[in-house]
């Protein structure tokens, strides 16, 4: 038999949770960034532009995590002529796979604003992107906190995935300590109970939200 | 020299003739009101005249220089031309006095100190200073209207189009978005309304345009065309509106105004 | 960038990523139907059962759709045996995606009941009908009606993230993927095809329950 699981095992687990929260927070900075374009192409006038940012979104929402994770992994090792670290390669695989999320949840949020806003601000003389900034981006983020939060969510969990190409998060940590300790029977359900820990509050968050939000605006949703 | 000439404006939507060979002049203060039934194309035409509709045909100058629909041109228009909606429109994430300084320093560069003052000179002239700290969903409808007139003069403009803006306010409200109106029309400001309000356009406009089936029918001075209709079509509007009114569907002081100045014609 | 592209490869070993897709398919479709049962009997169980029901499905539910399936799955295979539970790999895949699937999909079944005007109830409570009986056919189908577009959305979710089951060497499609790859040392090529599939397979599940809709609730009783 291995060693038993004791303090140190349970503090090598802890230990890798800055770097599922770490590759969470980064895709999802990376994914805001991506969604923002993938949001406003798909709202663009060219028929060209909505085309690309369509077939974005089916891409990344159409095909498993653990693919995109595998091609962009590989695809980094084909383009560079060598392998890469893990790290990059899930950070992007991840900011890829969140952009496509996020750039959906915003390009519903940027649709709910009333379209005689757009035209209020265009009467005042304000150009394109200025009508954006001041008047459409600042009501559709308030009405886009809550499905984000709840991808976050989401995303924190997908993140396990990277513990197959031997990312260490908190999964691969449990795998680890697993092999280590032959104690599956111990460490998967803790490890569960950690991302229970960090993703519950934030899933109560995002129901909160959304019900102040609906209630503020009047807004009636189907589910 | 008009401010604003119109000639043959036409649009259409699908198989619907909207506009056909729409022509008007607006002089400088004058204050021309568009009446007729929904559908007669009178906020279409309203619309055309800042560009928020193209129109299919027909050319539209503004103060001497022809308009054209690039995003550069409809830029600069709309600086002189400003618009208050039947629906507000006020942008509820704002303050009230952010609403009226967004225009000016945003899209005309002023020093937000400068377009500060401005929105309170304005707010003065709606009677609304009180509320420059104030959200739009804290104000009732016809509060909310008198800051969408206020942030039109925000931008200093030649000529304010108004699209029924009385329309979804509730009775005892309107006198008081109607009072602004007969206070811009008396202080010379060129206005081009689309009404529903018959007492404000007998009483305050100089210029009364009926529009049907997409063509402007009669035009004149308010006297004439509502003592004496030239045409059937505006009889009949003149009747069903003064029927309205005798069933005394809405028993307020502008309403009553304005059955007062239709029963003029029937003396 | 020297790498040359070999997809030669990949078409010689195609049949064996046929049969993959094939169980992936099976395991997926199996899991909907069983997933789509607990989901009912869940819901049914929060919104009519007695108070300690209740409470054991939102535990059931909050704990399921706030932790990692990747994490869920290790519980399954490598947990259970400890205490005598033996699941072969397949097995456990599919216990792991049909108490996954249950969660999700039960609050979304519930959405759906709560919709139903309080009306349609009392009318059949007033004909004399059991409660059970009032719930089979007053309640649930055209409570499936309503959610349905989303529990479709849901189930194509559950497909992809069957790939994960890969790492309890189920044979699906990632799994021979994955072993593919690892003799021919053709790793890009390999996922970029599996990546393919998946997308092909999203969307004939789609096209695949979209007809299902239409033969059960448009065709049929309509209801």
């Amino acid at each position: 038999m291995g060693r038993s699981f004791g303090l140190n095992e349970f503090l090598y687990l802890l230990k890798a949770i800055p770097w599922t929260l770490l590759l969470s927070l980064g895709a999802l900075i990376g994914g805001a960034i991506v969604g923002l374009f993938i949001a406003i192409l798909r709202t663009a006038p060219s028929r060209v532009l909505r085309g690309l940012a369509i077939g974005y979104i089916e891409l990344f929402q159409g095909t498993p995590v653990l693919m995109q994770l595998f091609v962009t992994y590989y695809g980094l090792a084909v383009i560079f002529d060598i392998q890469v670290d893990a790290w990059p390669a899930v950070l992007l695989a991840f900011t890829l796979y969140s952009g496509a999320f996020l750039g959906e949840i915003w390009r519903g949020s940027i649709q709910a604003i009333p379209r005689p806003q757009w035209e209020a601000a265009a009467c005042l003389s304000l150009s394109l992107p200025k009508q954006l900034w001041y008047v459409i981006l600042p009501q559709a983020a308030r009405i886009s906190i809550p499905p984000t939060v709840g991808f976050a969510v989401q995303l924190i969990k997908s993140t396990s995935i990277a513990a197959i190409i031997g990312f260490i998060e908190l999964t691969r940590a449990g795998q680890l300590m697993t092999n280590a300790t032959f104690k599956p029977m111990i460490v998967y359900p803790i490890v569960a109970v950690l991302y229970f820990i960090i993703c519950w509050p934030l899933s109560l968050l995002a129901q909160h939200l959304e019900r102040r939000i609906d209630a503020t605006l009047g807004v009636k949703r189907h589910f | 020299m008009p401010l604003l000439a119109l000639k043959d404006i036409s649009k259409r939507f699908g198989t619907h003739q909207a506009l056909a060979d729409v022509s008007l002049a607006v002089e400088p203060s004058e204050t021309v009101a568009i009446i007729g039934r929904s559908g007669s194309g009178k906020s279409t035409l309203l619309r055309c005249i800042n560009g928020l509709e193209l129109p299919d045909r027909g050319t539209i100058e503004f103060n001497g220089k022809m308009f054209e629909q690039t995003p550069r041109r409809l830029k600069e228009l709309r600086r002189e031309i400003g618009i208050v909606f039947q629906s507000y429109n006020l942008f509820p994430h704002l303050s009230v006095e952010r609403n009226l300084t967004l225009g000016p320093t945003a899209a005309k560069g002023l020093p937000l100190a400068a377009a500060r003052e401005l929105a309170r000179e304005v707010l003065r002239m709606v009677d609304l200073e009180d509320k420059i700290a104030a959200y739009p969903q804290q104000l009732s409808g016809g509060q909310q209207q008198r800051v969408a007139i206020a942030r039109a003069l925000a931008m200093k403009p030649r000529l304010v189009l108004f699209d029924e803006i009385t329309a979804s306010l509730d009775p005892e409200l309107i006198g008081e978005v109607v009072r602004v109106l007969e206070k811009l029309a008396r202080d010379g400001m060129t206005m081009v309304l689309v009404t529903h309000e018959m007492g404000f356009a007998r009483n305050c406009a100089d210029t009364i345009v009926f529009m049907h089936d997409g063509r402007i029918w009669e035009k004149g001075p308010p006297a004439a065309l509502f003592g004496s209709p030239n045409t059937a079509e505006l009889a009949a509007f003149i009747d069903s509106i003064l029927s309205v009114n005798l069933i005394g569907e809405r028993p307020t002081g502008s309403r009553q105004s304005q059955s007062r100045g239709i029963r003029g014609r029937n003396k | 960038m020297n790498y040359v592209f070999q997809f030669n490869v990949v078409w010689e070993h195609f049949p064996e990523l046929l049969t993959g897709a094939l169980l992936t398919i099976q395991l997926s479709a199996t899991a909907m139907v069983l997933g789509l049962c607990v989901a009912v009997l869940c819901a049914y169980g929060k919104t009519a059962g007695p108070r300690p029901v209740r409470w054991l499905v939102t535990s059931y539910v909050e704990l399921i759709r706030n932790t990692p399936f990747l994490v869920q799955i290790f519980i399954f295979y490598f947990s259970l045996p400890v205490i005598d539970i033996r699941l072969t790999a397949n097995n456990a895949a599919l216990v792991a995606m049909t108490i996954n699937l249950g969660a999700y999909a039960s609050e979304i079944v519930r959405a759906g009941i709560e919709a139903i005007p309080v009306g349609q109830i009392e009318a059949a409570r007033a004909l004399g009908l059991k409660r059970l009986h009032i719930f089979r056919l007053i309640v649930i189908f055209p409570a499936l009606k309503t959610v349905y577009p989303a529990l479709a959305s849901q189930f194509i979710l559950l497909m992809l993230s069957s790939s994960v089951v890969s790492t309890i060497s189920a044979v699906e499609l990632t799994a021979i993927t994955n072993s593919l790859q690892s003799t021919t040392f053709r790793a890009f090529e390999f996922y970029f095809v599996a990546t393919g599939l998946y997308l092909a397979m999203a969307l004939g599940f789609r096209a695949s329950l979209s007809a299902i809709y239409w033969a059960v609730f448009v065709r049929g009783r309509g209801a």
